[in-house]
């Protein structure tokens, strides 16, 4: 693991074991660096929220818990933006063809809000091309996200 | 007398007030167990009037959502009703997002949501 500390920027790069609440070793560090550059309490939630479903996904639908495989975390914090770049070593998929979990339909299904909810509380998600690597990012004071 | 891992259960007459252990509702093995005395709730003990009172979650995850679904299925299911209060401002917004607050009857506290029985 690398960590570099700086007076204004934290940045952290971690490899997770694709194991069931490997999430905590970004979550739990994510966190204490999001109070230090003081964002505020509701920016926390939504940072929080996600990551953990980016990295939730990552590890169970990305590479399917196969402990031979793991998930790549790059981690930046400043006041003013928090970046968090989340590759798994998973086959991809196409965001665009996820349902949309809130048609009458589907408001019943237990899962398939995941995406939803990182585009919801994040300015920016972004995935590549394969769609096993996710971009997330968040700016202080931000209004609306970005596509 | 049932026992449970992740919640308490009270009565105000005929509602059962459920209150949450963890503050943080996310990992694999919290939502199981909870959905586990969840669905006692239902299944086993056959209460029809279950309050979910969020009072002291900080936090849930999109799987803590899929579970509270399958529930209230069952619940209704059982010709039962349930109803949700004091969720924090995070929490009311996720219910929002995805439009989960058409599902679930959300009220901002303990009084309004027994009231509404």
């Amino acid at each position: 693991m690398a960590d570099e500390a700086h007076a204004t920027e934290w940045k952290r790069s971690i490899t997770l074991p694709s194991e069931r609440g490997s999430s905590r070793l970004v979550t739990d560090e994510l966190l204490e660096q999001l109070g230090l550059s003081g964002w505020p309490a509701d920016d926390i939630f939504a940072i929080h929220l996600a990551a953990e479903e980016a990295l939730v996904n990552a590890v169970v639908h990305g590479n399917k818990l196969d402990p031979t495989k793991t998930v790549q975390v790059e981690c930046v914090v400043s006041p003013e933006l928090v970046r968090l770049e989340i590759t798994d070593q998973g086959e991809g998929f196409d965001p665009k063809r996820v349902p949309d979990c809130t048609l009458a339909e589907r408001l019943e299904c237990p899962g398939g809000r995941g995406v939803m909810l990182m585009r919801s509380f994040m300015t920016k998600i972004q995935y590549n091309a394969k769609g096993n690597s996710v971009l997330l990012e968040k700016r202080r004071n931000a209004s609306a996200p970005d596509a | 007398m049932a026992t449970y891992q992740r919640i308490d259960v009270s009565k105000a007459g005929d509602v059962s007030i459920v209150t949450f252990k963890n503050s943080k509702i996310l990992d694999e093995a919290t939502i199981q167990e909870l959905g586990t005395d969840l669905f006692g709730l239902v299944e086993i003990e056959n209460r029809k009037a279950i309050l979910l009172d969020f009072t002291g979650v900080e936090f849930l995850s999109s799987a803590a959502l899929g579970k509270l679904i399958t529930f209230d299925r069952k619940l209704k299911t059982s010709k039962g009703r349930a109803k949700l209060c004091s969720l924090v401002p995070g929490i009311l917004e996720v219910f929002q997002v995805t439009k989960l607050n058409k599902v679930f009857d959300i009220r901002a506290d303990r009084a309004e949501a027994l009231a509404a029985f």
